[in-house]
């Protein structure tokens, strides 16, 4: 992860007929990461993301993908940028190579450079055996596979993927999920619009979630839990042989925690920063069993649910 | 752009639409040869222009090759272009072409241009090939003047075709199901083609009735109305521009001629550069029209919405 910025917004809008659908939004999406795109449906995702690739104008605000703007110069960024759309299509009558290479020539490169790259991505998503099978004969998730390399077959800096997991068998997703995990490292930044939490959960650096065309929220997964679901808070859970109440007392003592719950054989601990190895010290030191001993994660999905009872 | 045309051009040239209309003209190049050498053979040799005749000879039941591609050309070029961009869109390959980096227009000029460079192949072998087994049938030579005859008259019929080309494209931006495109410019087609012969007597009569007695300036007037609304159909202006092209002998003029008048006519044929001027407007037409629906796409398509779903 960098510091430099591949996405930046300022109050973008978009208005269809009189409805806003994207309302001042100002989203910034770091280098080399992967964002996690949330919300429900008609919450003005794809708009957004039509909107920096510079295939639909915004109403008003501005929007900056490397530094280019998608209206004024929507060539420079799509240069840069790989677009795979929710639902996808090929021309069924040519084979996978030619669909890929297809793209390789609109985007300037030789046959030759072409064909090769085409390969390429073509056996990192395990279609290598398929590529001169006609695209008609391909299944959902043989197609989905293709669409993952059609975005990658011109070397982007930038891909917006848009549900790429539908329609694919659990250890498809698994080789996705893995694949999109690995192109940050590529010097590729994902960004991954998406209803299956658990997917986004798993290989997102970062999510925001949008609503009504609104950011409602934007961080990382454990910021975002820390703050929706606790407060702000830490919990640490510490299993011990048999708390007493004069552990409870140690631990109170310790600069930094504000609560400790006693619940069976664990203890519940609030604190203000990450304090386990500091707790763990003092469990030791006053020759208590320390059995195990772990910090409470947020699941995306609670957090999801909690915005959206709320609003 | 080249990208596009490549792509488009080996798209169509593998196409079973295309084989089956390049069959197709093959088939009326064939009929019309045939026809024509019936003909000529026989008694009615056209004189002056032999070679001419191959291409505007009608047989006892074939019609002529010329007649043939009036009725041919505008559905090649519908077939080529009826389905352009909504096949596209629905298929979800419209999104994915747009998001590469080229210039959104460049998508429909590759399409219009990969159109037409496809019908001159498919019209000019034909042409090609008629003249070949013409020449090999009847044993003369073309003259010069017939070879830049029929070279105009390979730019008149691209000119027609591209018309409907273009107007079959309009449908295909405009109309979002690939079905309603098709029968829309196949409508047009049959209008302009058939209805429009049914339509005009009766406009013509409405405006400029023909009194019992039937004085000639009437019967005149009358005709001159018909063929006038004739010619808004470009099916009128091609054939009207191919007589005038082809047959130099028959045709003095497009206007009305009285029997009476005509069998004063002297068989003088009509000089190329006077055909020509005859033709121009014909041709013009033709290629403003053309440009005028290919204008008219080109701005639809540029301002359209692409939502990916």
């Amino acid at each position: 992860m960098s510091e430099a910025f591949a996405i930046e917004t300022h109050d973008l809008t978009k208005r269809y007929d009189g409805t806003t659908v994207v309302d001042h939004l100002n989203l910034h999406i770091r280098e080399n990461e992967v964002f996690g795109l949330l919300g429900p449906n008609g919450a003005g995702k794809t708009t957004t993301i039509l909107m920096l690739l510079g295939l639909t104008e915004p109403a008003s605000g501005t929007a900056r993908v490397f530094g280019f703007d998608p209206v004024r110069e929507p060539l420079q960024v799509k240069k840069l940028v790989g677009y795979l759309p929710e639902k996808v299509g090929f021309y069924e009558n040519l084979t996978a190579r030619e669909n890929l290479m297809f793209i390789t020539d609109l985007n300037g490169m030789s046959y030759k450079e072409g064909r090769l790259r085409a390969n390429e991505v073509l056996e990192m998503v395990g279609l290598k055996d398929r590529a001169d099978m006609t695209v008609n004969k391909f299944s959902r998730g043989m197609k989905q596979r293709l669409g993952i390399a059609d975005v990658l077959v011109k070397k982007p800096k930038l891909v917006f993927l848009d549900e790429p997991t539908s329609g694919l068998d659990p250890e498809g997703i698994n080789r996705l999920l893995d694949l999109i995990a690995k192109l940050p490292k590529m010097g590729t930044t994902v960004v991954l619009s998406s209803h299956q939490l658990y997917q986004v959960q798993r290989v997102c650096d970062s999510v925001g979630i949008l609503s009504k065309g609104k950011m409602v929220i934007q961080g990382s997964i454990q910021e975002l839990g820390r703050k929706a679901l606790a407060g702000g808070r830490y919990v640490i859970e510490v299993q011990t042989e048999n708390p007493t109440a004069q552990l409870v007392d140690v631990i109170r003592g310790i600069k930094g925690v504000s609560s400790v719950e006693i619940q069976d054989n664990n203890l519940l601990i609030t604190t203000e920063a990450d304090l386990r190895a500091e707790i763990s010290k003092a469990i030791v030191q006053n020759n208590f069993m320390l059995i195990q001993m772990k910090i409470q994660e947020f699941s995306l999905d609670d957090i999801y649910m909690k915005y959206f009872k709320e609003n | 752009m080249a990208a596009i045309l490549r792509k488009e051009l080996a798209d169509y040239f593998t196409s079973i639409r295309f084989i089956i209309f390049f069959a197709l003209t093959f088939l009326a190049a064939a009929a019309g040869l045939l026809a024509a050498s019936q003909r000529i053979r026989s008694f009615n040799i056209p004189e002056g222009f032999v070679f001419l005749g191959l291409y505007t000879t009608p047989g006892t039941v074939l019609p002529s090759l010329a007649t043939l591609l009036t009725f041919l050309i505008p559905l090649i070029g519908i077939a080529l272009g009826f389905d352009a961009i909504n096949s596209e869109r629905t298929g979800g390959t419209l999104s994915r072409i747009l998001s590469q980096p080229i210039f959104r227009d460049s998508v429909i000029n590759g399409k219009f241009l990969a159109g037409v460079v496809t019908m001159t192949v498919m019209i000019g072998t034909t042409l090609g090939l008629v003249a070949g087994y013409g020449l090999a049938m009847i044993g003369v030579p073309p003259k010069p003047e017939e070879i830049i005859r029929l070279f105009i008259f390979l730019v008149l019929a691209i000119a027609y075709g591209a018309f409907w080309l273009g107007l079959a494209m309009l449908f295909s931006i405009v109309l979002k199901r690939v079905a309603s495109s098709l029968l829309i410019s196949l409508g047009v087609w049959l209008f302009f083609s058939i209805f429009i012969s049914l339509v005009a007597p009766a406009i013509a009569n409405a405006i400029s009735p023909i009194s019992p007695g039937g004085q000639e300036a009437e019967a005149i007037r009358n005709y001159e109305i018909q063929q006038m609304v004739l010619r808004f159909s470009p099916n009128t202006l091609f054939q009207e521009a191919t007589n005038a092209l082809l047959l130099p002998m028959i045709v003095g003029s497009l206007g009305a001629v009285s029997s009476a008048q005509a069998s004063f006519m002297i068989a003088n044929p009509l000089s190329f550069t006077q055909s020509l001027v005859l033709v121009w407007p014909h041709l013009t037409t033709l290629i403003s029209l053309s440009v005028i629906c290919f204008a008219i796409s080109y701005v639809m398509f540029m301002r359209q919405e692409i939502r990916a779903t």
